[in-house]
């Protein structure tokens, strides 16, 4: 049996590296398209100033870039080395996703980022340009086939199970695709990075402005910062809402668990605001709730229902119980492929075939588990409320936080008298945190939200790891920790030295330091 | 479009170009940065190095991405024994190659001398943990890997990092880190001038020579000390299967039997041998992007002879035979091999053509003085 604590340890690796990895990459979705803008303006205007702004938001890119590409690495081979059974499982389907974003995306961003920094002698204007947008194209790439891959994970269509080769293989690409989680999950991922681009480069050239440094430089970097930022803001809040979350058994659980709906209400069902989601008496203490506002969000009309826990748990007992036989005539098949009468009853079953490996928590042989290890395991079919409640609540908290602040900017930019409005620039330089924060909080929804699966009703997370021992893990964990927490310390000073210096860092001989005569690196 | 059994050949042929790119694209970069802290006696040299592959190390980095993304989705069952098994020995490479994307970017932007010398070093480490890791992994395959599947084809591993550590997997460290040298010392004499042009023609002859004694030291084990693998059940190779379902012999000499089925195989030791032979007296003639391409298929030589000897075994298991797997048995369903060799089709020759152009673009030698009138911008 695979021991709790290996798996335990396993999630803990990945989330510390996955959540860790995306410190970096949202700031690389939004400052690479921000960058692109910035040199589009330089080209069409020929203004020297966007291009030297251009340049030096690219080397704050630069640093930020190399992390991102450092933690990458983990992030592609930790599948084979941490999930090696959920890596045979259902490679055949999630290994493709993966595989076009190398050939299609990564080679594009990592060949073009080299020509970004040190083409611009070598190339025009115009060859340069498209680089730079070639750049941006190819993280954005990246992010829409990883989230193809993730998205399968959460609503897995396009596959069926092959009981002789032990595994999930592809049927459908185009359904893989084209999966409605997979749209929703990029249009939101990749708003949200462009939102921590425009925060980071709108609360930056904030603190220029409040220090009067090269302040024609930063009002037009918070200009840029502030339209495009209002407007990726706008496009995660309005796209990426709970419409999601209807597709999909686990996503309908997470809906629930996000809006602690311990009980299926009538249509259409209310919306918890906030309260205190109390996991033993299944209900939410001191709930502040609006009428109606769940089901028009998430199902987008009046009279459809929004399923709670109870009937989702409900649910789950029939499945396991269908899972079992599934389970057993797989073992069967397996001893003779060519035997008729167990082929048909796993054809009818095998859709609950991942449910009945749910018992495999508790029982090897799942065939015979006991009623109160079944009723366990319907226990564990469902997220915990009060995680999933409350990172949900603080991811839209900062989302609101943010829209306020690229509202005001936008419109004082509008009036031109942004950099007089000290409040805003101080909001907006101490705001820098809130789109990490809102991604950190997102991530752990989507993905705490779909336990106890790795693939929604097909594989459990408890059977999805490698036959490694728990001494490794926390040998591996150790490395992990010192490596990443050396590396962060150095980027953030290389960063933070280099914020400080603006665009004197650029040594053109115009911006502040260098006007007093004083010299830096 | 291709009917299955084509479809496994055609995509262990990709699985070996891609190898082949990886080694030929980013070998010369970890062979550079192993002779960083040494051929580069002052810091400008050290940048001079440096700037040679600055603009285009990522893209050859992404080779070994890919090569791991290509290999989850066309061999799965491949990437997952593999990947837990060596956990430590992986877990190094990457611990390794962090520091090269850091390295690179943060290096030279701080003037302080102990910083610079700290990331050379770093850098350094990038470049060679690199290439003796996956040295000892191709030794180490050859050998069979102490893995075993069960019923529901959950693999097990029997070993620790250090049992990688025999003699065969060694000779073939030496082997990989003489190819580095050779070429990433030919690329650097044909991008740098003067001095360090000339130490690198130094290093091209003296790598070029332990290579090629060391590549023939190495095939003479692989026939006497080596037990090699063979299937020796039928095998149905049009259908999907399942890896149990196989006997296998063990003997040794027996990874050279496909010299004797296929007799053209005997090229890729040749190509290797006479490349490697050429490569020093082209660089020294001052044809050295020609003496570049012959150190890349010297490179390409000694991967396919590894790669054909062993075919069509892709990672034998020394523990239990059986479990081996070959390319009949461990590839994608066939309608996943289809559609990605679609995405393969369709994405290669974009990617080999804007790999081109970039070179096309950053071509020319890089020189002391380019560096000191461009201190701020590059590496």
């Amino acid at each position: 049996m695979i021991s709790n604590e290996l798996v335990e340890l396993s999630r803990l690796q990945f989330a510390l590296t996955a959540m860790y990895h995306f410190l970096f990459v949202p700031l690389t979705l939004g400052l690479s398209f921000i960058l692109a803008i910035m040199e589009s303006v330089y080209v069409m205007t020929g203004k020297e100033i966007y291009k030297d702004m251009t340049r030096f938001w690219g080397k704050l890119f630069g640093i930020n870039f190399a992390m991102g590409v450092t933690t990458g690495l983990t992030m592609e081979f930790q599948f084979g080395t941490n999930w090696a059974y959920y890596s045979h499982y259902v490679g055949d389907i999630f290994g493709v996703p993966l595989a076009i974003e190398g050939l299609m995306a990564f080679f594009l961003e990592s060949t073009f980022v080299g020509l970004f920094f040190f083409g611009w002698d070598r190339l025009s204007k115009l060859q340069h340009l498209s680089t730079t947008w070639l750049l941006a194209l190819g993280t954005n790439l990246s992010a829409l086939w990883i989230l193809i891959a993730n998205a399968w994970m959460q609503n897995p269509v396009g596959a069926e199970f092959n009981y002789d080769t032990m595994r999930m293989e592809l049927t459908d690409f185009a359904a893989i695709f084209f999966n409605p989680v997979a749209q929703v999950k990029f249009v939101h991922t990749i708003a949200a990075g462009y939102v921590t681009g425009s925060m980071f480069v709108l609360g930056i050239s904030a603190l220029y402005l409040l220090k009067h440094q090269d302040v024609p430089f930063a009002r037009r970097s918070f200009r840029i910062a502030s339209g495009f930022g209002l407007a990726a803001v706008l496009s995660v809040i309005v796209l990426g809402d709970e419409s999601g979350y209807t597709v999909g058994e686990v996503q309908r659980a997470k809906l629930a668990a996000i809006e602690a709906e311990w009980e299926t209400e009538e249509a259409p069902a209310a919306f918890t605001l906030i309260g205190f989601p109390n996991e033993e008496t299944r209900t939410t203490d001191y709930a502040i709730k609006i009428p109606y506002a769940l089901g028009l969000i998430a199902t987008r009309s009046i009279d459809e229902k929004v399923d709670g826990l109870d009937t989702i748990r409900e649910r789950k007992r029939h499945r396991i119980e269908n899972g079992m036989i599934a389970y057993e005539n797989l073992q069967i098949l397996r001893e003779d492929k060519n035997n008729e009468v167990a082929k048909a009853i796993f054809e009818k079953h095998k859709a609950d075939l991942g449910h009945g490996l749910l018992l495999k928590k508790y029982t090897e042989n799942v065939v015979d588990a006991t009623p109160a290890q079944i009723e366990s395991a319907i226990k564990d079919a469902v997220p915990k409320v009060a995680p999933m409640f409350w990172t949900f609540r603080g991811m839209v908290f900062c989302g609101v936080l943010m829209l306020f602040i690229f509202a005001a900017s936008f419109y004082y930019n509008m009036k031109r008298d942004a950099h007089n409005q000290r409040w805003l620039l101080k909001m907006a330089f101490w705001g820098i945190p809130l789109p990490w924060i809102a991604c950190e909080l997102g991530w752990v929804v989507a993905e705490y939200g779909r336990q106890p699966w790795t693939i929604a009703s097909i594989l459990p997370t408890h059977l999805s790891t490698s036959s490694l021992t728990s001494g490794q893990l926390y040998g591996s964990i150790a490395g992990f920790a010192l490596m990443y927490t050396t590396l962060l310390v150095i980027e953030l000073f290389l960063m933070v030295k280099y914020v400080r210096l603006g665009a004197s860092s650029l040594h053109t001989g115009k911006y502040h330091f260098e006007k007093q005569g004083a010299s830096h690196v | 479009m291709f009917d299955y059994e084509t479809l496994r050949i055609i995509w262990w042929a990709i699985l070996v170009f891609l190898i082949c790119g990886f080694a030929v694209m980013d070998g010369f970069d970890f062979g550079i940065a192993m002779l960083l802290p040494f051929l580069g006696k002052t810091d400008d040299e050290r940048r001079v190095m440096l700037n040679t592959i600055g603009a285009t190390w990522e893209g050859s980095q992404t080779w070994l991405v890919t090569l791991g993304g290509i290999t989850f989705g066309a061999w799965s069952i491949v990437y997952a024994v593999l990947f837990s098994g060596v956990y430590a020995g992986l877990l190094l490479l990457l611990f390794a190659l962090f520091l090269r994307p850091v390295g690179f970017d943060y290096r030279s932007k701080l003037a302080c001398s102990k910083w610079r010398n700290f990331w050379d070093w770093g850098l350094f480490v990038g470049g060679t943990v690199p290439a003796v890791v996956l040295s000892l992994a191709a030794g180490n395959l050859m050998l069979g890997l102490p893995f075993d599947l069960d019923a529901e084809l959950r693999s097990t591993y029997d070993g620790g990092l250090f049992d990688l550590f025999t003699l065969f997997p060694l000779l073939c460290v030496l082997v990989g880190v003489s190819l580095c040298l050779m070429h990433g010392a030919t690329f650097l004499h044909w991008r740098t001038e003067n001095v360090l042009a000339e130490r690198a023609q130094k290093i091209i002859q003296l790598s070029s020579l332990a290579f090629i004694a060391l590549f023939v030291l190495a095939g003479i084990y692989i026939a006497f000390g080596v037990e090699g693998y063979k299937v020796t059940s039928a095998i149905d190779t049009t259908i999907t299967a399942n890896p149990l379902h196989k006997t296998i012999e063990k003997g040794a000499g027996l990874w050279l039997s496909n010299y004797g089925t296929y007799p053209l195989l005997l090229l890729a030791p040749i190509v290797a041998i006479v490349s490697a032979l050429l490569t020093p007296m082209l660089s020294g003639k001052s044809h050295s992007a020609s003496a570049f391409v012959l150190s890349s298929l010297a490179m390409i030589g000694a991967i396919v002879t590894a790669g054909g000897s062993m075919f069509p075994f892709v990672l034998p298991s020394s523990l239990n035979a059986v479990s081996s797997l070959i390319i009949w048995d461990a590839s994608a369903s066939h309608y996943t091999m289809k559609m990605l060799l679609l995405a393969t089709i369709v994405f290669m020759p974009i990617v080999l053509a804007y790999t081109i152009w970039v070179y096309k673009v950053m071509r020319g030698k890089v020189t002391v003085e380019q560096i000191q009138a461009n201190q701020h911008t590059m590496y």
